[in-house]
């Protein structure tokens, strides 16, 4: 029997792929360099800006913005503070403000492009089905692979960071976008229907609305997995806390890779809870 | 020219629809068209006229088909097959726009759940239907204010769904499908999330505002008992089709299948009939001139312990007992007028039996059935009340423009 397999060729399924994503890196090199370019520029600026900020200034804004979101609790407060401070102590500012570029950047594009794929998947069962198998597989497919189309389209830096960030963080605010509008229950879509609304109103005035929670635990979702590619992202030079982490890691630096990692854990842990806290009020 | 008509409405889902179709009309029946097809009737060629400013019940058990059916008349299920008049316009044929319009003018929908919107506030909610017209904020504002100061509910404004109770949030519901001026209701069981007492007052509400509004409504339904308190007319459904249409009385007196006679044979009677369906003739009546001796044959002739007094209008003035009168004639008086008691229960012919109990209870004189001109239609004494509970009313056996024509008749004798 195996050697009836044998008579099958091997398919070249590895050939493809990579005439593909040359064909591509070719023809679209014009689109590929300007946001290249654009994109440099933009995410160094916004850096820049951020750096600008005093640190002191900064721990006291996030303490007072935990303060009030987190309901006037002093738990969140507190740790974000010390947190931060632990992270200046560290000397990671300025990596801290690159990784908070990069996962700004990539949540916003994830969340622009995922909103509305997911409304778009609600409202069409086609869609749905078509989109549903790609999601699965930009989840599963091992993050590294993403890195070298992303190198191949973009060169190394923090563009192609975003580009595999994206990739990584899209799927959990599409998913949570379709689930949230499906689940709106049937009797206030039928109401919105029956008072004449039209697909729009229903969309912005009714179903968006309901399905808001969700849709933000679906933000939640998709910032959490952006910083978790902060490491990933670093190999192909986006600057921030992952450099630091892939540089010890290569050096064997136990106690310098647990203070980087270390950092990256106190951003993930405030940004998680500063995110929960705004939607659980939004929903009170 | 009725306000609603449909003919031969179906609902079918599933695959399959057209050979199910085919079936419908080869007259195969909801299972056997599901065994050979797959497909699910969900209505089956369902026809009637609905009047204006009738209020018109739907009435099934849960898989009727009843939820679908209501569904159908504003398209919110799209029907497979047949035609839906409102006005003599086809809403089954229009387009999305011509649908929508009247969606927002014509007919609006009350939900068994309220489906009141949570993220809005009462008035927000109130004033959904005018706001997806595009009508600017002042004037929908102004119009919602006044349906909720209709229903009482205008301190509310500014709360939200979930800090209402439910007999409160469906208020809200109806005034929401009210503020934009329908002709017409969809009621899908309105009051079935609502706990007994609420709903009948929900009930009376509806009947005391549907007075001044004169809606046509469409109300569904599993009570038999709720159809029959506010139903003008009610269609009963099973399986998807509708097997009678008729007023509640008619379909408890003549069921037009064991199915329904099933269904009706436990319903308290006393919810459904009226004053004048158990009434009875006075044998005699006074008039307030009558000379004591004369009043006092009367009475013996017909054996009766007192005697109702009209005036040459023949309007109720009151009673006379045999006692007084023959008080009186030992004194000789001229006539009886002197001797009139006045505290007479007068009640009106569409008063439910069932509200009757009370009346009958605190009174020795016959109940008295007046019109508006205050003529007397007839009269009630205890045995008739509590017949009509025990045994029911023979409805076949009695019709009130006959009895009401021998009353008169009577009076005029006297």
């Amino acid at each position: 029997m195996s050697s009836l397999l044998d008579l099958l060729p091997q398919l070249p399924v590895s050939h493809g792929v990579t005439k593909l994503i040359e064909w591509i890196t070719v023809h679209f090199s014009f689109l590929f360099d300007a946001l290249e370019n654009v994109g440099t520029k933009f995410m160094e600026f916004m850096t820049s800006y951020l750096m600008l900020i005093p640190p002191l200034i900064f721990i006291l804004l996030v303490i007072v913005i935990a303060y009030f979101v987190n309901d006037r609790r002093y738990g969140l407060p507190f740790f974000a503070g010390i947190g931060l401070l632990y992270i200046q102590n560290q000397n990671l500012w300025g990596n801290m403000m690159n990784t908070l570029t990069l996962i700004i950047v990539a949540s916003l594009i994830s969340i622009v492009i995922g909103i509305p794929l997911g409304i778009l998947m609600a409202k069409s069962s086609i869609a749905q089905k078509i989109i549903q198998p790609i999601l699965d597989f930009m989840q599963t497919m091992p993050a590294f692979v993403y890195l070298i189309p992303a190198v191949s389209f973009f060169g190394i830096g923090m563009v192609p960071g975003v580009f595999a960030s994206v990739i990584f963080a899209l799927p959990p605010i599409v998913r949570f976008t379709n689930l949230g509008i499906r689940q709106v229950p049937e009797e206030l879509v039928e109401a919105a229907d029956s008072f004449g609304s039209t697909g729009w109103q229903k969309l912005y005035k009714v179903e968006l609305p309901n399905a808001q929670s969700t849709i933000m635990a679906g933000v939640n979702q998709t910032v959490l997995l952006a910083l978790s590619m902060v490491v990933t992202a670093s190999m192909i030079g986006a600057p921030g806390l992952g450099t630091n982490v892939l540089t010890a890691l290569q050096r064997g630096q136990v106690g310098s890779g647990f203070v980087s990692g270390f950092a990256l854990v106190v951003l993930a842990i405030i940004i998680d809870r500063l995110l929960q806290s705004a939607n659980k009020n939004h929903r009170e | 020219m009725s306000k609603l008509r449909i003919e031969n409405l179906t609902k079918i889902f599933g695959n399959k629809q057209k050979e199910a179709l085919d079936l419908i009309d080869e007259g195969k029946n909801k299972r056997e068209i599901l065994e050979t097809t797959g497909a699910t009737i969900g209505v089956k060629q369902a026809t009637f006229d609905v009047e204006e400013g009738e209020i018109f019940v739907i009435m099934g058990l849960s898989g009727s088909g009843k939820s679908t059916l209501v569904r159908m008349l504003n398209r919110l299920i799209e029907p497979t097959s047949g035609n839906i008049y409102i006005d003599e316009d086809n809403i089954s044929v229009m387009d999305t726009k011509a649908l929508r319009e009247v969606r927002r003018k014509k007919i609006s929908m009350v939900f068994q759940n309220f489906g009141l919107f949570p993220h809005r506030t009462i008035l927000e909610n109130t004033e959904y239907g005018l706001e997806v017209q595009g009508i600017d904020k002042k004037e929908r504002q102004k119009n919602a204010e006044a349906a909720l100061e209709n229903a009482g509910l205008l301190p509310y404004k500014d709360q939200y769904p979930d800090q209402l109770s439910g007999g409160m949030q469906q208020r809200v519901g109806l005034a929401r499908a009210l503020a934009n001026d329908p002709d017409i209701l969809l009621m899908d069981e309105a009051f079935s999330a609502l706990d007994p007492l609420i709903r009948r007052d929900m009930q009376d509400e509806l009947i005391e505002m549907q007075k001044t509004m004169n809606k046509t409504i469409i109300f569904i339904t599993h009570d038999l008992n709720e159809s029959l308190r506010l139903g003008d007319r009610i269609a009963i459904m099973r399986d998807g089709e509708v097997v009678q249409v008729g007023t509640g009385q008619e379909i408890l007196a003549n069921p037009a299948n064991d199915y329904v006679k099933r269904f009706v044979e436990d319903i308290d009677r006393t919810k459904v009939y009226t004053a004048e369906h158990i009434m009875e003739k006075p044998a005699a009546l006074s008039g307030e001139r009558e000379k004591p001796a004369n009043v006092l044959r009367i009475m013996k002739e017909n054996n009766m312990s007192n005697i109702l007094v009209v005036d040459k209008e023949e309007r109720l003035l009151g009673y006379v007992t045999r006692e007084d009168v023959e008080h009186l004639y030992e004194k000789g008086h001229e006539n009886i007028s002197k001797i009139i008691n006045k505290d007479v229960p007068e009640i009106e012919p569409d008063v439910l039996v069932d509200d009757i109990f009370d009346v009958v209870h605190e009174t020795e004189t016959p109940i008295v059935i007046t019109n508006e001109q205050s003529e007397i239609e007839g009269i009630i004494v205890r045995s008739n009340v509590i017949g009509a509970m025990t045994t029911g009313v023979q409805y076949d056996a009695i019709d009130p423009d006959q009895k009401a024509k021998e009353t008169k008749e009577e009076i005029n004798h006297e």
